[in-house]
């Protein structure tokens, strides 16, 4: 049987990234993180910026000319920013395609089961007591927002299970519906509460990469690759999953436990992110919807394309934020959806695939 | 040799009995379908007996027992087909087939060569090659039908349960698939269980029928045993008679206009 396909076995092949779409991600990400290195309120020369980084190459001396004032904005202002956006945009996106595809749901997203109302509570009870000003390195604002974040999670999943609704994946979403709307009642209580501090939480909510440094980046990059590779490791099972929980566990997984270890995978990424960022909305539902309609709704595709397109499009957007209005900073999550939403709309309406 | 067997199988859901103590054998390579009138609990047989529901008593597939089987392993011996199966949307034919082969890979393992080839014969065998690259949603009902007993047939495993696999299918059609279910049955000696309604059909096709009424099985046996007239009218609360056509029993439903008028 073998012998006799072998000879024609190019016709059936698995589904994988393939090279174009690869080499596309790669050159975003590439021309994003150039253009957010060499733009910014400092005038830099383009030519400076990129002498000063072949300077840092292992078995390579350039002299870039640049004072240790304008070095510095690049090494410490400049390229933080830009890997923090990376990082964010990378695991916001690959949360969303993971939670669409264990919930089998197109409006999934990263903050579903309650993780930006738990960030939020955390990060707006970290202000109100003063215990944090948003700016420094040793700040409980990123702290206690990971662990509300990762709090809510674990309550709706509990709360979820419980409900006896047979374990339905719909139990699950419905009490981070509920949740969610609880502790933002808290949220906003402790917030109205606290009149004078409801700028910085304001500001938290909407989401921010100007407070970046490498402390942020160390600070998330654990959790954003820790993320990511339990998510890509499933990306076959994850299409197994495409199937119901009935005919997925007839082919021999477990849906119950597959859904556990991916909502766990893409809670702490979600909480490491938005701990260090703030809610940026929208990233986790456009990015990986913009790759089916574009490449195609194999998880093989989709998980792998939404790191590199989430990384490369929140370094695009945070450019636009501190560009467009300079030297005033818009808020990065009003950019998120102010330009996400209108690109998302045009890719919906042009592609002929459907969104899986 | 028996490849399956279910011993005094109970399934209560809530306050309602749905099956009860139901045991019944089924033989290496034969073909038996399960039928009955509506809330029989045919479905829920199928299902306990494919080990994706939870029962009082015991099912063994090949001497072993099912509930103390990993999913692996249990979808290594037996495929299942719902009524309904998913169509996920934007899935090739091919990337669906190959999703069966599940089982024979490594936990987080992807497909080989073996499993291109063993995806590649199937299709060729029910004559969706051509399909491969197809989108499922742009199939008719037949082709999508032909793609369901594809995956199960990939699964390589020696038992395949398929509920009600002539639904949504016009009359040619359905003969199409049992007749092709047939020939697999033959060339690949696996053995078939299937629910179904049309009572003509499931004695033309099937070796063996169990009727199953109220969560019981009521009669078992070869199909001119089982499907009698009195006995069918009772159950279905139904004028139906059996009938001798050639060779075939044909089950036909009588109508009691003429006499009301």
């Amino acid at each position: 049987m073998a012998l006799g396909a072998r000879s024609q076995s190019t016709a059936v092949t698995s589904e994988r990234l393939r090279a174009p779409w690869f080499l596309v991600g790669v050159l975003a990400i590439v021309c994003a993180a150039a253009a957010g290195l060499l733009i910014g309120p400092a005038d830099i020369e383009v030519s400076a910026v990129v002498l000063e980084l072949i300077d840092r190459l292992p078995l390579l001396t350039a002299d870039s000319g640049l004072s240790s004032i304008h070095a510095n904005i690049i090494w410490e202002v400049r390229l933080p920013r830009v890997v923090l956006g990376a990082l964010v945009g990378a695991t916001l996106a690959i949360s969303g395609a993971s939670y669409q595809a264990v919930f089998r749901n197109p409006l999934a997203d990263p903050y579903l089961l309650g993780a930006a109302a738990g960030a939020g509570l955390g990060a707006t009870i970290a202000i109100v007591t003063g215990s944090g000003d948003g700016m420094g390195t040793f700040d409980t604002v990123p702290m206690l927002a990971f662990l509300g974040s990762l709090a809510a999670v674990a309550l709706t999943y509990f709360l979820g299970y419980s409900s006896g609704v047979r374990r339905s994946p719909a139990a699950l979403l419905l009490s981070g519906v509920a949740v969610a709307s609880f502790l933002t009642a808290i949220q906003t209580f402790i917030q109205q509460r606290n009149v004078e501090t409801i700028r910085q939480v304001y500001s938290w909510i909407l989401g921010r990469l100007n407070t970046a440094s490498w402390s942020e980046v160390s600070l998330l990059a654990p959790y954003a690759l820790l993320a990511s590779l339990v998510i890509l490791f499933h990306r076959r099972t994850l299409d197994v999953m495409r199937l119901g929980d009935a005919e997925a566990s007839s082919v021999g997984i477990r849906p119950q436990v597959v859904r556990l270890i991916v909502i766990i995978a893409a809670s702490l990424g979600t909480a490491a992110a938005v701990s260090v960022s703030g809610l940026i909305a929208f990233v986790g539902l456009i990015v990986p919807h913009t790759v089916r309609l574009l490449a195609g709704s194999s998880n093989r595709i989709v998980l792998p394309l939404s790191v590199m397109f989430g990384a490369a499009f929140l370094m695009s957007v945070d450019l636009l934020g501190r560009t467009i209005a300079s030297p005033a900073e818009v808020p990065i999550g009003v950019i998120t959806a102010f330009c996400g939403a209108p690109f998302f709309v045009v890719v919906l309406r042009s592609s002929r695939r459907s969104l899986g | 040799m028996r490849i399956c067997v279910a011993e005094n199988v109970g399934v209560r859901l809530g306050q309602a009995t749905v099956l009860d103590d139901v045991s019944i054998g089924i033989s290496a390579g034969e073909w038996i379908a399960i039928v009955g009138p509506n809330g029989a609990g045919k479905t829920t047989l199928l299902s306990v007996m494919a080990g994706l529901l939870g029962s009082s008593g015991t099912v063994s597939i090949d001497g072993h027992n099912l509930a103390r089987l990993s999913p692996r392993q249990r979808a290594r011996m037996l495929a299942y087909v719902p009524q309904q199966p998913e169509v996920p949307p934007g899935m090739s034919v091919n990337s669906y087939v190959l999703l069966s082969r599940t089982p024979h890979l490594s936990p987080l393992g992807v497909e080989g060569p073996r499993d291109f080839a063993i995806v590649e014969e199937v299709l060729d065998q029910l004559d969706l090659i051509g399909l491969g690259h197809r989108n499922l949603e742009s199939l008719s009902g037949g082709e999508l039908q032909r793609c369901h007993l594809a995956r199960a047939l990939a699964q390589s495993t020696p038992i395949v349960f398929l509920d009600e696999p002539t639904a949504s299918l016009d009359l040619g059609h359905q003969q199409q698939a049992l007749d092709l279910i047939e020939r697999l049955r033959r060339e690949r000696q696996i053995t078939v269980v299937m629910t179904m309604h049309d009572l003509t059909l499931a004695a033309q096709y099937s070796d063996r029928i169990a009727l199953l009424s109220d969560g019981r099985v009521v009669a078992e046996g070869s199909p001119s045993q089982v499907l009698e007239s009195n006995h069918l009218s009772t159950l279905y609360r139904a004028r139906v008679k059996v009938l001798k056509v050639e060779d075939d029993i044909v089950v036909v439903p009588i109508s009691n206009k003429k006499k009301s008028l």
